[in-house]
């Protein structure tokens, strides 16, 4: 055991000696590849933490949501829609939703604007997302107003702002009661947006749906299960970002491995002909190298980890902001909960370790086997 | 202290900090739970169906409710025009109504 | 010590460019005697060597070493014997630049598992003994040439061989120079170690420090 380790720490202290030698190269290529672990596990690690975080609270979200389709397009739900679904077994309860958009052009942002009741929000009053609170300089009891779609001007108060913990999911929320938003939006009296149904058991949603596309061939019943489907498919490899970023990544690696492939130096070539005259074996010579390879790519992963982790969980994921954000105006401040599996940083290490400590030695790998008698005979 | 103990000390500090941070912190603390019930209490009293992410157009703002369509609304082969809508895939198939009508139906769909 | 029986070495063999060098050598080499071998260059001298440094295989015949067939055995004895028993000494000196002198001489002990501190120790009294321990530290390029040719011993000895093989030792030198490395030369005999040696200065193949001298043409032995 002890010459064996005595050996490995040799051959470390050679790899070393030789990285030492050509530094800023050795550095620069440090730096490069730990920020490629950088951003791909950031990547990693949002989009997981991101769909984990999804999943959990939308898992709240209502059993099925009813839409009326007209022409491909979500329509209104007219008056008496509601009692024609009748009494369908499983069905708890059956609420009509009201919610539309708002484009605000004093900041050019998009608000969801939903209908309370008006014992949670009183008439002229509403409860605003604290992204829109933040965008608009808005705090309670302040009054703001909006110039509707008919044109007319409507001035509410504010409430209260949404908690900001709950910003990813009510950023641009405004809460209004149901006469101020038929008001606002002239939406015309007994029809609603959609319809809510909740669903006691969870085995029964399917059928529930079932039932409802037959007795309402116009409707789209979109079911909990779609929604929490969407989401953790959300950020799927083959989307723009990802793939983005992966295209980039793999690029960055192919270029790291061909420099390495290809940049077998004669110098290099001629350093290891010294070894193997002066007694080292071809494994030694290739042992040293993924040394070489180890040190490199595990410095890089660790470090690229770590900033990685802090990146996402302590910065908000700032470098993916400005990607996620588009064209939108309001954009939620979010921390999210630290999600990670274990599967996932198997495969970061096996997706960026394993490559480079390869590519280190394939070229060795011709080098090491030439007779060691060539030093001689140059 | 030669360079390979040197690296190896390094290395394995950085290990250790790696598993410290990726084990010690992961998972919620009791404030993270907090939240996350405090969220999805939210989301069950509103009846919210999406994130709050994309916030600049219909089918990205809620993408579980857009209807299948809208990301195509203005021709089938329309560049996607907000840059969100390469981060969001079209909502998941229905897993009904299309689905027990795919290549049963007589008509075209 | 050494016997070669009929060695003979062809490179490329069966190509169009195929080449012998060495056409069926016979020889005994004595224990604690240094052996010149002398030829022009082309002859077969340096392939002489590497045959019987381990450094490459004989294409026909066998090499004894210490009345052990040697010619047969697969790479990693050979490697094996070569570390335990020989040490080189190149013409180019063959050191690896941005190494200290003493990073280089322990070169050939790493794979053997010694502790770092022990060959460092040794890599320092050789150095010593070499007039060179106050450069130890420095590192090979800055040295001159004949401050390298005895880095380059320094490095042969580390591991302690019984013989000592040395490609044109003062091809590089001047006349000075070579005359310290007879000196060595004679260290080494008194020291008890076999020494092989190739040279066509007549400074070292008439010294009193060479005890036999074989002479080599077209990859033949000529004349004692």
């Amino acid at each position: 055991m002890r010459p064996w380790l005595e050996k490995q720490l040799h051959l470390i202290d050679f790899t070393l000696a030789s990285l030492a030698r050509r530094k800023t190269k050795n550095v620069g290529l440090l730096l490069a590849y730990t920020l490629i672990v950088f951003v791909l596990a950031s990547l990693s690690l949002f989009t997981h933490a991101l769909r984990s975080e999804a999943s959990y609270v939308l898992a709240g979200s209502p059993e099925v949501i009813l839409q009326r389709m007209v022409a491909g397009r979500h329509d209104l739900i007219p008056p008496g829609y509601l009692d024609k679904i009748g009494r369908i077994r499983g069905v708890q309860k059956k609420e009509g939703r009201l919610w539309g958009y708002y484009y605000d052009p004093v900041v050019n942002a998009n608000y969801t604007f939903m209908a309370r009741p008006a014992s949670e929000v009183a008439d002229g009053t509403i409860m605003v997302g604290s992204a829109l609170a933040r965008e608009r300089g808005l705090a309670p009891n302040n009054t703001i107003s909006f110039r509707s779609y008919a044109g007319k001007l409507f001035g509410f108060t504010v409430a209260a702002v949404l908690s900001p913990d709950s910003e990813l999911l009510s950023a641009d929320l405004v809460l209004l009661s149901e006469s101020d938003f038929r008001r606002f939006f002239e939406y015309p009296e007994g029809h609603y947006t959609d319809i809510a149904l909740s669903v006691a058991n969870p085995q029964e949603v399917r059928t529930v749906a079932a039932k409802l596309s037959a007795a309402l061939p116009d409707s789209r019943p979109i079911l909990r299960e779609e929604v929490l489907r969407t989401y953790q498919s959300l950020f799927d490899w083959r989307e723009g970002i990802v793939l983005t970023v992966l295209a980039g990544a793999i690029l960055a690696f192919a270029i790291l491995a061909w420099e390495k492939a290809s940049g077998l130096s004669a110098e290099e070539r001629r350093e290891i002909g010294i070894l193997k005259a002066i007694g080292w074996e071809t494994g030694d010579v290739i042992r040293m190298k993924v040394w070489e390879g180890l040190v490199i790519s595990l410095t890089a992963f660790l470090l690229g980890g770590i900033a990685a982790y802090v990146h996402v969980f302590h910065f908000g994921a700032a470098v993916f902001a400005p990607v996620l954000k588009g064209w939108s105006v309001l954009y939620p401040r979010f921390t999210l909960v630290p999600a990670v599996d274990g599967l996932q940083i198997a495969t970061l290490f096996f997706f960026t370790v394993v490559p480079y400590t390869a590519a280190v030695l394939v070229p060795i790998w011709r080098a090491a086997i030439t007779d060691p008698d060539a030093v001689m005979r140059a | 202290m030669r360079p390979s103990a040197l690296v190896l000390a390094l290395l394995a500090g950085l290990a250790l900090a790696f598993a410290f941070i990726f084990g010690h912190f992961s998972g919620s603390t009791a404030t993270d739970a907090e939240r996350l019930a405090a969220n999805r209490a939210l989301v069950e009293h509103y009846g919210l169906t999406d994130l709050a992410l994309f916030t600049e157009a219909r089918y990205t703002r809620h993408p579980s409710q857009a209807d299948l369509h809208s990301a195509f609304q203005d021709h089938p082969a329309a560049l996607e025009h907000f840059p969100t809508g390469s981060l969001v895939s079209p909502r998941s198939l229905p897993l009904f109504r299309d689905a027990p009508l795919a290549g049963k139906t007589t008509s075209p769909d | 010590m050494i016997e070669l029986a009929n060695i003979r070495k062809a490179f490329n063999q069966g190509r169009h460019n195929e080449y012998w060098a060495l056409h069926g050598i016979d020889l005994s080499v004595e224990a604690g005697k240094v052996t010149a071998f002398r030829g022009p260059s082309g002859s077969g001298k340096t392939t002489l060597l590497t045959i019987v440094g381990c450094l490459s295989r004989p294409t026909e015949g066998r090499v004894r070493f210490k009345g052990e067939d040697i010619s047969g055995l697969p790479e990693r004895f050979l490697t094996d014997i070569r570390r335990q028993s020989f040490g080189f000494v190149f013409q180019q000196f063959n050191l690896i630049k941005g190494l200290s002198a003493v990073d280089n001489i322990i070169l050939p002990g790493m794979p053997t598992g010694r502790s770092r501190r022990n060959l460092v120790e040794r890599a320092d009294e050789l150095l010593d003994q070499l007039k060179l321990g106050h450069r130890s530290r420095a590192r090979v390029e800055w040295l001159s040439g004949g401050e390298q040719q005895r880095v380059a011993i320094a490095r042969a000895l580390i591991n302690d061989p019984q013989v000592i093989i040395a490609d044109e030792p003062t091809a590089n030198l001047d006349t000075a120079l070579s005359r310290e490395f007879l000196a060595i030369l004679e260290g080494f005999t008194a020291a008890g170690k076999t020494v092989l040696l190739t040279s066509h200065d007549p400074l070292v193949v008439e010294s009193s420090a060479v005890h036999r001298v074989i002479g080599m043409r077209d990859g033949r032995l000529t004349a004692d």
